[in-house]
């Protein structure tokens, strides 16, 4: 079926684009008389939640941007960072979620391309790639199934594309029954001085279309994704898109072999709003108008509309601006890797954008206001309210802290996850230094001898919907000690905030603290934002997900050799506590499991505290001390322990200092960490850290078979690994593939 | 894996483009892992059928070594060279993890610097591992000697017929494995239990050029 393009503009129309009354207005100006059919859609694309940030913008200008290592922020197809030797890291974080609830393996794909190909378009090679994913309750009837499809597309896209994925999160939790999160991270490098952008430069330059043909699949998907969702969702089918990783890998090989000789001028992705917002970027940045003629542009079927093109969201196809007498060349190039290449316009002098269609004009639209020009919203917001704290005493104790330990290791948010990330290449490639499991996926720099970087991705959104802004800080925090906890050095981050319906005052709330807290963590921690995206409206029948800001960063390793692993201990090695006794149980996976609670405030993070830890860790695994590191987190103490017995398949006897034991062991105080030190450097590490004034206490050796800590825990580690690794496996009805096999 | 062949070699191998006709004169050819094609259709099935194909299939005749690691294990099938099928995992999801390896036959070209029976560690990384043959033909190579790896210790990852890893042709110039050996050949690796495969064939190929 073909849509009639001479549809008549009426306001259920209007309304089916997502634009309201005063935007309407606005467009009439803009536009000079009433918009063709074509045109409402370019302007929908152009003006919708997913491309504009219309409402998020006014706040994110506040996040910290800029560092020493920062050669570009937002505003690019990723972020590009400094890491040393003429080399640069280039990454970004990017949401999939609406396109993931309506058809997990594809939405999930997609995801993956469409963050891949926003690195390479820059001219950096992608080097890894993490996921982060929030499902619905355990029990509930959709989550198995998007689980499995989520999982299976995320590693059916990354694994044949050839990038390893080396971290991530899984997390379950009720809020997200209608509204699953799929938040896809990936980094390349590239050399500093071969970087791309999208601003064109040069009039009457040709615009060239390359990669895959356009089709009918993903017509509207911005505007989709910048929707609630309702019962009707799976009449949304159509608007996903369909991935086809094999011409992506082409891609990628054939753009960076045209960089390579010179011919590119600018160059932008097609992702979401396709050739439209492709197109507009590219003229808005360089001051430029582009006309297009459609007939030249790869279709995959017939008689598509002018329409159907310009909002299709088909995948693996990219825009560029080419040096003219390099046109041959480059289509030499593609011809090779077996992509189309088309000449489907140029760049003009009259900041217009004009689109041709048999024969027809049919749109011509003032550029630099499609681009520019997007409204932005300060809405109405309310201040989050907060709760007071909550002495341990207030919490029931657990009736047997060894019982309660297995759970919490068994439990869906703390199990394993090897389930999934075993679906997952995270070799490829032949330099993965680190494997996910432990607190940060960590890859060597191609080609340089001794230097690697680490990647981590977090938020706990259960500490965000308590308390936005501690949350917002909580989720920097955690991402800064999980790269200082491998030994790198916390370069500079990327933010996927996912949130509710910013129409509604109290998301709205949510929204503007979590991005305060955000920004101070990033300026105190010294980990400026790069790039992000912002993905709103993540309810289904007017209820929210949880809150989740979630925060991908990228740390440096100068010496790999120093690099600390969660499961490195060795036996006699002495483990140090870097902070002090737990006490915040309100919030935590142990109030979640034990107590079947969620009350209370979030912790609080201390960033200067913050800081102070984590120059001292970061010293101390850099000057060789640590044999192994690993952060608390969720679980507190005890699971932390627990995690780095299960990773080295070592014991250890702990005595810590108690106050009450069930905030000692499972308390989730922020800014800790375990660093097991080799017993001959043991007194002198102490000494140290006495002189630093980073509070740390001596708490146990390595060695045997079980974990015990004071008279509380007792536990074989075999009985600790099989809960840990039983809950996933046995959740998806897997079981072992050798038992498939009999 | 031509990282990992520059580094054992300390030279960068030659690479053929897929509708090349004609390959160089070379003594080690190495069909390398990957999703050739996307593995739309079959697994290594469209690959199997490239123009440089042909050529590969002339080297394999006139005896030059051959080996095709997951994808190009999967091509090898496909396009004749190995017997056998290699069918979707038996859990149906693609893995990647570390399994262990016995060497089950050490009088090859690329095995011979292991000892007969060793078990090795070896990564694995792919969906469509699972190595089938007729009973006929499974008689016929195991009979022939013609298994080279094989899945040990209850680590077999697809469902493989008889835990099997790794085949030779009966003229034993052409290896096919799932595993991957060029991802553990280095101290970054967390090991090097692959890289004497590589050493043996280099060796063998330095032997016959000298």
């Amino acid at each position: 079926m073909t849509v009639n393009n001479t549809h008549a503009i009426t306001p259920q129309l209007i309304a089916d684009h997502g634009i309201n009354d005063e935007e309407y207005a606005r467009i009439l100006e803009l536009t000079g008389r009433e918009p063709t059919f074509t045109e409402l859609g370019i302007w929908s694309a152009m003006w919708n939640e997913h491309c504009s940030y219309k409402s998020s913008k006014k706040w994110l200008k506040t996040l910290p941007t800029d560092g020493p290592r920062v050669v570009y922020g937002p505003g690019e197809n990723a972020g590009v960072v400094d890491i040393g030797d003429g080399d640069v890291v280039v990454f970004k974080m990017e949401s999939h979620n609406h396109p993931s609830f309506i058809e997990p393996y594809q939405g999930a794909a997609t995801g993956v391309g469409g963050i891949l190909r926003d690195v390479f378009t820059m001219g950096a090679r992608p080097i890894a790639a993490m996921n982060a994913l929030r499902f619905g309750a355990p029990d509930h009837e959709k989550t198995r199934h998007l689980v499995a499809g989520v999982v299976a597309g995320i590693g059916g896209y990354g694994n044949s594309f050839g990038v390893p994925t080396v971290g991530g999160e899984v997390n379950f939790h009720p809020r997200y029954n209608g509204n699953i999160l799929v938040n896809a991270f990936a980094a390349g490098i590239a050399r500093g001085d071969a970087i791309y952008i999208s601003k064109a430069e040069g009039v009457g330059l040709p615009v060239v279309y390359l990669g895959a043909k356009t089709g009918r699949d993903g017509v509207g998907g911005a505007t989709m994704a910048s929707a609630e969702f309702d019962d009707s969702i799976d009449e949304k089918r159509p608007t996903v898109q369909v991935g086809d990783p094999f011409t992506e890998k082409c891609l990628l090989e054939a753009c960076l072999e045209l960089m390579a000789t010179g011919a590119v001028i600018a160059i932008q992705d097609m992702g979401a709003a396709g050739l439209t917002c492709s197109a507009v970027e590219m003229g808005a940045r360089g001051d430029l108008g582009i006309r297009l003629n459609l007939d030249d542009v790869p279709a995959r079927e017939d008689s598509m509309t002018a329409y159907e093109m310009m909002l299709s969201e088909s995948q693996e196809r990219m825009l560029m601006v080419l040096r003219p007498e390099k046109e041959q060349e480059a289509k030499t190039i593609f011809v090779k890797w077996g992509l189309d290449f088309a000449v489907v316009g140029e760049t003009t002098d009259d900041l217009r954008f004009r689109i041709q269609h048999q024969g027809q004009e049919v749109a011509d639209l003032p550029i630099k206001e499609l681009g520019d020009e997007a409204p932005e919203y300060d809405r109405p917001w309310v201040e989050p309210g907060t709760y007071s704290q909550q002495s341990p005493h207030l919490f029931a104790p657990p009736d047997d802290y060894n019982h309660a330990l297995l759970k919490l290791l068994g439990s869906p948010n703390l199990s394993s996850r090897r389930w999934v990330w075993e679906q997952y290449d995270t070799m490829i490639q032949g330099n993965t230094l680190q494997l996910p499991g432990g607190d940060a996926g960590v890859v060597r720099v191609d080609g340089h001898a001794t230097k690697a970087l680490a990647f981590s991705s977090d938020v706990t959104p259960r500490y965000v919907e308590a308390d936005p802004y501690e949350g917002g800080k909580q989720a920097v925090a955690e991402c800064y000690r999980n790269l200082i906890a491998t030994g790198s050095e916390p370069l500079a981050a990327t933010d996927n905030l996912n949130f509710g319906n910013p129409e509604k005052p109290e998301i709205m709330g949510q929204f503007v603290a979590a991005v305060r807290g955000i920004g101070e963590a990033c300026s105190s921690l010294g980990m400026p934002i790069v790039s992000g995206n912002v993905s709103l409206y993540n309810e289904t029948n007017g209820e929210a997900i949880l809150p989740t800001p979630t925060i991908g960063g990228v740390g440096l390793i100068d010496d790999q050799e120093k690099m600390a692993r969660i499961g490195s201990a060795d036996d006699r090695d002495v483990l140090f506590l870097i902070g002090t006794e737990g006490t915040h149980l309100a919030r935590s996976i142990y109030q979640y499991e034990i107590l079947e609670e969620e009350s209370g405030p979030a912790p609080a993070v201390d960033l200067l505290m913050e800081k102070t830890r984590g120059d001292f860790v970061l010293a101390a695994i850099r000057s060789g001390y640590a044999s192994a590191c690993h952060d608390i987190s969720d679980g507190g103490l005890a699971v932390a322990l627990a995690e780095m017995c299960i990773a080295s398949g070592i014991g250890a006897t702990c005595t810590i200092d108690i106050t009450y034991a069930h905030a000692a062991l499972f308390g989730e105080d922020q800014s800790r960490y375990i660093i097991a030190v080799d017993d001959q450097w043991a007194d002198m590490f102490a000494a140290n850290s006495e002189g630093s004034g980073v509070s740390f206490a001596r708490i146990g050796v390595v060695g045997g078979d079980r974990l015990v800590i004071n008279e509380f825990v007792d536990l074989s580690v075999k009985d600790m690994k099989d809960a840990h690794e039983a809950w996933f496996p046995n959740f998806m009805g897997a079981g072992t593939v050798a038992q498939a096999a009999e | 894996m031509i990282a990992a062949l520059t580094l054992v070699s300390g030279q960068q191998p030659l690479i053929a483009w897929h509708t090349d006709e004609e390959l160089p004169a070379c003594d080690l050819i190495v069909l390398p892992g990957g999703f050739s094609h996307g593995d739309y259709l079959r697994s290594g099935a469209i690959a199997a059928r490239a123009p440089v194909m042909n050529a590969v299939r002339r080297a394999a005749d006139s005896g030059v070594m051959i080996l095709g690691v997951c994808n190009g294990f999967q091509m090898l099938t496909e396009a004749g060279l190995l017997p056998g099928a290699l069918m979707r995992n038996a859990g149906l999801t693609f893995v990647c993890k570390e399994v262990r390896l016995q060497i089950a036959n050490t009088d090859t070209a690329f095995t011979k610097y292991y000892d007969k029976d060793e078990v090795i560690r070896c990564p694995v990384a792919h969906h469509d591992g699972n190595y089938f043959a007729d009973a006929q033909t499974l008689e016929e190579i195991e009979g022939n000697g013609q298994v080279v790896f094989r899945y040990a210790e209850g680590t077999n990852p697809n469902g493989s017929i008889n835990d099997i890893a790794g085949i030779m042709n009966t003229k034993r110039n052409v290896l096919g494995m799932m595993p991957h050996p060029e991802n553990l050949i280095e101290p970054a690796h967390g090991g090097t239990d692959g890289r004497r495969l590589f050493e043996a064939a280099l060796k063998m190929v330095q032997s016959r050029a000298a």
